[in-house]
């Protein structure tokens, strides 16, 4: 029972910045900008999030209101993200300039920027940013005595306020995307811009905010993933931002499929690294290095289920391409 | 004069400034930022990143050692460019050619150009697969090559566990974590050096880079001058429109997919068979695969240009190096991608440099211009 209440917080919380990150890049591409610069604007959001957090432990302010602190944390990697997101949104709205090139370039700054950043402040060749352990939600928080039951193991094993926050946005991604004029907008620009121009849509606006809205996102999902990895910021956010991406298309631009599709890959992604730990797997032990093989396995079931579903899948049928007023 | 202004309103000429004036903002800004961070040593920090590369013959070495691969992943992800499709697996197709090229080097004997080879076939078959989920099941080839990356360093690190020959420990060397080094488990397995190490007094040098040139002509050729390479591009350009001209568009796909990863292949041999660099099993993507993106972007996609944006990029990368520890190393990485971010605008930037040309010299040529059909406006 205990290993299944691993698997299943372990599987939420590597969930969450994949939900994050790809309902970020979904709002993007259905306004018609192909976001690539996720990775990046993880990277953003989670060191300048990891930052604050450092900045409140030092002063002591963390200790004494872990959750508002967390908050604030949160608030500023959405801040940063969004920010640095522009750069993108800049350079392929205004400037239609090639969005792939300008994601990579994105990309490219991000990590470096944040090595160097890290380095100046820390000082030299010291690139890691702690986390503190007062962000962990525990029990004591909400006045419950703690016990090992598995409802307490499943809920407090890996609760961070991340958590809760994500699924809040991800309902709000549901309503604000199908249920308000803003989303249907949104996703019309995407769609065919010319027409939505016609009907008096402002197409740059709206693209900047698909973008925008995709920064906040991305870059809260920098800060849980630097919580799901758990050794702290060290400039990277290890492909999620590419996983993310991909997980988008698995989840079809659609926020519900876009959590499944997340739930799915993080589970065969724990499975992956607790395999020594579940009895019925087998363990491989003519193969020296086994783990190797559970290691693929989350890469290669979402292969298979996207080559299965295939036909259904269909992007915004203008994403990529500069919106140009004069276009026919 | 006519041929002056041709030459400086074609293609090549003005992408190739922009290329440019994106480097000189690029570096300019890098000097900013080396201000920024430590006024004290900025001045002498950047002199070592401009200047290290052609300081010595032994530097000058390194860097077309780190060129070669660099330009090989270039080719890869450009070549990908040119026919449409965006190649980011060039760092699995490179892991895959690394494994293909030191299987074949050290677990079986072979001599260097069978493992260059191995690492061809390799890097294909890698790039094959994105190629043909795209073509035949409808699944973006960004998302399949994403997926194979990480697919091809687990399956690799797990055959490299797996084949106790390949690890240096066999060979009675101190490491379990990396293949064993060439010079004990294989000499003949290593590239020929042509006494160019003892020319260049650098251990790195051998005959890689102008393997590299010449493959970038190579591909150059199939491009530009043959249907072949047409009928790539002309798939790149339009699927529907190609097909209806009878050219077998998923075939192309396919095709264009599986040289890509060739060439990318050929860089992780060429790397790890130069004798001074040892796989090591790690967890974490090869940078050299995703360093091919903005080689491939500085140089427009051209083949040609590939060949001086990686030894350009190369060169400033020696250059980081030796502004350590002042500086972090990554600083070199800040002013590529700010290169690269400039570079997104090259079209923009190609028409204000044409603008600058034909204002320049409009009046004589005014005639000139209406008789031609206009050929800027599509590209």
């Amino acid at each position: 029972m205990n290993v299944l209440a691993t698997v299943i917080s372990a599987t939420v919380i590597f969930a969450v910045p994949l939900l994050l990150v790809a309902l970020g890049g979904m709002f993007s591409e259905r306004s018609g900008v192909i976001n690539i610069a996720l990775e990046g604007i993880m990277v953003i959001g989670a060191l300048f999030s990891c930052l604050t957090l450092k900045g409140f432990h030092n002063s002591g302010f963390g200790v004494e209101h872990p959750i508002f602190a967390m908050f604030l944390a949160i608030l500023i990697a959405a801040i940063s993200g969004a920010i640095y997101s522009l750069l993108l949104a800049f350079a392929a709205i205004h400037l239609k300039a090639d969005q792939t090139i300008g994601g990579t370039a994105l990309n490219l700054i991000a990590p470096a920027f944040a090595i160097v950043l890290s380095w100046t402040l820390q000082g030299q060749g010291n690139t890691t940013i702690m986390i503190p352990n007062w962000v962990r939600i525990t029990q004591d928080n909400f006045g419950i005595t703690k016990n090992d039951s598995f409802l307490q193991n499943v809920i407090f094993k890996n609760f961070y306020l991340t958590t809760p926050i994500a699924i809040l946005l991800l309902l709000i991604s549901i309503v604000v995307l199908y249920k308000t004029r803003f989303g249907l907008r949104l996703m019309a620009c995407g769609e065919h811009p010319q027409a939505a121009d016609s009907v008096g849509i402002n197409v740059y606006w709206m693209r900047y905010a698909g973008v925008f809205i995709s920064g906040c996102l991305g870059g809260i999902g920098g800060l849980a993933f630097t919580i799901a990895a758990g050794s702290g910021f060290e400039s990277s956010v290890g492909g999620y931002g590419f996983l993310a991406l991909a997980v988008m298309i698995f989840g079809n631009w659609k926020p519900v499929s876009i959590m499944g599709a997340s739930l799915l890959f993080a589970f065969f992604k724990v499975i992956g690294s607790y395999s020594a730990s579940i009895p019925f797997l087998p363990s491989f032990s003519g193969i020296k290095s086994g783990e190797y093989i559970y290691l693929m396995v989350p890469y290669i079931v979402t292969m298979l289920v996207l080559v299965a579903t295939s036909k259904k899948s269909r992007a915004p049928k203008a994403e990529g391409i500069p919106y140009d007023k004069g276009a026919r | 004069m006519n041929k002056t202004k041709n030459f400086l309103t074609s293609q090549s000429f003005v992408s190739c400034m922009a290329s440019f004036l994106s480097i000189l903002f690029g570096l300019l800004f890098g000097l900013i930022l080396l201000f920024l961070f430590n006024s004290e040593f900025a001045l002498r920090g950047f002199n070592k990143m401009i200047a290290t590369g052609i300081g010595s013959s032994d530097k000058l070495a390194k860097v077309l050692y780190q060129a070669a691969p660099l330009i090989m992943t270039g080719l890869s992800v450009g070549f990908a460019f040119k026919t449409g499709l965006f190649n980011i697996g060039a760092t699995g197709q490179y892991t895959i050619g690394a494994f293909c090229a030191l299987t074949a080097v050290i677990q079986f004997q072979m001599p260097w150009y069978i493992g260059l080879l191995a690492a061809v076939i390799g890097g294909a078959l890698w790039g094959a697969i994105p190629g043909i989920c795209k073509a035949f099941f409808n699944v973006n080839e960004v998302i399949t090559a994403i997926m194979f990356n990480w697919i091809g360093m687990f399956l690799v690190n797990l055959l490299i566990s797996n084949m106790p020959k390949m690890i240096a420990n066999y060979w009675a060397g101190p490491q379990s974590d990396r293949t064993a080094s060439l010079a004990v488990a294989n000499p003949s397995g290593m590239i020929p050096k042509a006494g160019l190490d003892k020319l260049m007094g650098s251990n790195y040098m051998n005959i890689s880079i102008f393997m590299v040139i010449l493959i970038a002509v190579l591909v150059y050729l199939v491009l530009q001058k043959t249907t072949f390479g047409y009928e790539l591009k002309a798939c790149g350009y339009n699927r529907n429109a190609s097909e209806y001209a009878g050219i077998n568009a998923k075939k192309n796909i396919v095709l264009s997919m599986v040289i890509s990863g060739a060439l990318a292949g050929i860089g992780g041999g060429i790397y790890y068979l130069s004798g001074t660099a040892q796989y090591n099993l790690v967890k974490s993507l090869l940078a050299a695969g995703f360093n091919g993106i903005p080689v491939a972007l500085l140089a427009s996609s051209n083949p040609v240009g590939t060949i001086f944006s990686g030894l350009f990029i190369s060169y400033i990368q020696v250059g980081g190096d030796a502004m350590q520890p002042e500086f972090a190393k990554e600083t070199i990485d800040i002013i590529i991608s700010v290169i690269i971010y400039l570079s997104a605008f090259s079209l923009l930037i190609q028409e204000i440099i044409r603008k600058f040309i034909k204002a320049d010299k409009g009046n004589v040529n005014a005639e000139q211009q209406n008789e031609q059909p206009k050929k800027g406006n599509r590209k």
